[in-house]
């Protein structure tokens, strides 16, 4: 018998083309996503060496980065340099044969949201994107992971990537969250705990009773925030709600090739026994809705906590924790739940899904949002805009006070229009609250959909389990 | 890609930990279609104003600095976003060696692709380069990669890990694609093979 493996063995062994005496593999790549901002120069690679794309079926591409959010946007794109490169995206998918969503299409949203979406997105694949937030496709017990410019070029001409393998890790959360934890304060939590370089080198495996009772819309939110914890990937064993949200997506198999699907689908966990480099473990009821103060995806408190002081930390986080609180305008002691907040931003590839959406229109349902604030709703996909629509949620946030925006990463990266101005605050449901991240000088407060949503109300940083 | 010779000068000093890829190179310089010209705006917001004039105090704008080919960072060098523009802006202004106790994942992986090599020291060694660095002109740090060996100013050599295959490529200036191309009938055979055991994908 051979040795027990983890989820992640399976799949690399799944998929491993060429292995070198030194171990360097050449990893086969099942699905490459491709978004407008980090491609451009990995298609004009393939022009200059005459190369083409090895396997367009499993390339799919869609502009999301830097596409404006506002309805006018059919009118086409002001910024000279963000439209070049959203026509450069259109113009090297037509070229090339490549699967495309352009702006114009229904389907379009943020890559993330649009490759489970539309059912690119399978149990036991290896999925890449350059895009570090790709680690959301591990929901599906994928093994998916960002690459930088020069390795799309490589997946594009060869639909393989050099690589070797991880370290594995597990991370299990015990029992079952309490009301108004979500799975936002799962994956923050799990980064306070490890620090932002705890996962370098490894592959995480989420697991655990809170972790199966959760939605695929929660599974990706935690996933996707596992490069956050410096992982390179994040993976999710799938099961039966893994296989429902997968059965009858567009590019999901069908028929014969389903039932194949089925019964491979079946053997991809951790056996018994398989080896783990590191274990943690966190009881489920012990996690509180949370939320960042300083400009690290680790600076993450419990909501009803205050602003550490910088001597409360050790080696290079003092000073660094010292410039955090000075650029975030905060002083130690001080109540999370006393910071006052200018503006509220719910999407993103982290909380842009319907069930996001649905937590946050429940808490603003009949409420309006605190006078002069600043507040707006990102879709993640046209689809789920439309889905938002006709369920009467999109209603619920512009009564409330709410922008009703188009789909895109918007202010979550502020490549497009929606940026803060200096020492504007800013509760976001995206995934980094580095300094100058949502606009020069902004300052970003992370926390769950539900949260955002009742900060809008309150115009402060509020605990959602004392929100009614 | 340009083979990568041994380096000697001075080291910039950046001990702040958790230097993120948005601070290397901020969104607005992403909606570049080129590889080029990125330099000029490595670390913007910390080297200039917001007038564009150039903030004093920081590293790469003191005199001793400004061509600088090292820089000795604190831990979790290049965590964040997986934008290549990060090396491409680092090696546009001339950086050619990263020195710290850890890089993240991705950032470490394209530096290689554009001839940049991050070198991983324990904590105690990143000191000695760290103070050797601070003291500007009047310090050199010396790095050869056949040897595998970075050293301070008074000689002392501390030795780093690197892939053989990573060094290989560095040292010769080679392209990873055209390497791969040799092995295209490894991938031929895998494909055909995995057509039929996994039809679906």
């Amino acid at each position: 018998m051979s040795a027990p493996k983890t989820l992640y063995d399976k799949i690399w062994d799944a998929h491993v083309a060429h292995e070198a005496d030194d171990g360097t593999c050449l990893l086969y790549i099942d699905r490459h996503l491709v978004h407008e901002v980090t491609s451009p120069q990995a298609f004009e690679g393939l022009r200059i060496a005459g190369r083409g794309v090895r396997a367009p079926e499993k390339t799919i591409a869609v502009p999301d980065h830097n596409v404006p959010t506002t309805t006018d946007r059919v009118n086409g794109i002001d910024n000279e340099e963000s439209r070049i490169q959203v026509e450069a995206l259109d113009k090297n998918a037509k070229d090339f044969g490549i699967h495309y969503y352009p702006v114009s299409d229904v389907r379009q949203g943020i890559v993330h949201i649009v490759g489970p979406e539309q059912g690119w997105t399978l149990p036991g694949m290896t999925v890449v994107c350059g895009d570090s937030h790709t680690a959301t496709h591990g929901a599906f017990g994928a093994l998916a992971h960002g690459i930088g410019t020069s390795e799309v070029e490589h997946v594009l001409a060869t639909q393989t990537l050099i690589q070797k393998k991880s370290k594995n890790m597990k991370v299990e959360i015990t029992g079952s969250l309490r009301p108004g934890v979500t799975a936002k304060d799962i994956t923050m939590t799990v980064i306070g705990e490890t620090g932002t370089a705890g996962g370098t080198g490894y592959v995480i495996e989420y697991c655990g009773q809170a972790i199966r009772e959760l939605s695929m819309e929660g599974r990706m939110t935690v996933c996707n925030m596992a490069i956050e914890g410096g992982a390179r990937a994040g993976l999710i064993a799938p099961d039966q709600t893994t296989f429902d949200y997968v059965k009858g997506r567009p590019h999901a198999p069908k028929g014969a090739d389903w039932d194949a699907a089925m019964a491979n689908w079946a053997g991809l966990y951790t056996d018994e026994n398989a080896h783990f480099d590191k274990v943690i473990t966190i009881a489920g009821e012990d996690i509180a809705p949370s939320v960042t103060w300083g400009t690290s995806p680790e600076d993450v408190l419990p909501i009803d906590a205050v602003v550490p002081n910088p001597s409360d930390f050790k080696g290079g986080k003092v000073d660094a924790v010292a410039r955090s609180l000075a650029y975030m305008g905060l002083t130690p002691g001080q109540k999370l739940s006393d910071i006052d907040i200018d503006t509220v931003f719910i999407g993103s590839c982290t909380n842009g899904r319907i069930e996001d959406l649905r937590a946050a229109a429940a808490v603003l349902k009949g409420k309006k949002i605190k006078d002069g604030m600043r507040a707006m709703v990102v879709p993640g996909s046209g689809l789920v805009r439309a889905q938002a629509e006709e369920e009467g949620l999109a209603q619920i946030f512009i009564d409330a006070g709410f922008e009703w925006r188009m789909a895109g990463c918007s202010m979550c990266l502020a490549m497009n229009p929606d940026q803060l101005a200096p020492e504007e605050r800013c509760a976001a449901t995206s995934n980094r609250n580095f300094e100058g991240r949502q606009g020069r000088g902004g300052r970003t407060h992370l926390l769950s959909p539900a949260m955002a949503a009742a900060a809008a109300v309150t115009g402060k940083l509020t605990d959602i389990r004392e929100f009614n | 890609m340009e083979k990568f010779e041994n380096v000697s000068g001075v080291g910039a000093p950046m001990p702040l930990i958790n230097i993120d890829t948005d601070m290397i190179i901020p969104k607005q310089f992403l909606k570049t279609i080129k590889r080029s010209g990125l330099g000029a705006n490595l670390f913007d917001e910390m080297r200039f104003d917001d007038n564009g004039n150039e903030i004093e105090d920081f590293v790469l704008n003191k005199p001793a600095y400004r061509k600088a080919e090292i820089i000795v960072a604190g831990d979790n060098f290049g965590c964040g976003s997986s934008r290549e523009h990060a090396p491409w802006a680092l090696r546009d202004f001339g950086i050619k060696v990263i020195v710290s106790t850890s890089f993240a994942d991705i950032f470490y992986n394209n530096s290689f692709k554009n001839g940049i090599l991050p070198i991983v020291l324990p904590k105690e060694q990143v000191d000695v380069l760290m103070e050797d660095a601070e003291r500007g002109e009047n310090a050199r740090i010396s790095v050869d990669l056949e040897n595998q060996t970075i050293s301070a100013t008074d000689g002392t050599a501390f030795k780093f890990e690197v892939d053989s295959f990573k060094k290989h490529c560095l040292l010769n200036g080679l392209d990873d694609i055209g390497l791969t191309m040799q092995k295209v009938q490894s991938i031929d055979t895998f494909e055909e093979k995995y057509k039929k055991s996994a039809p679906w994908v």
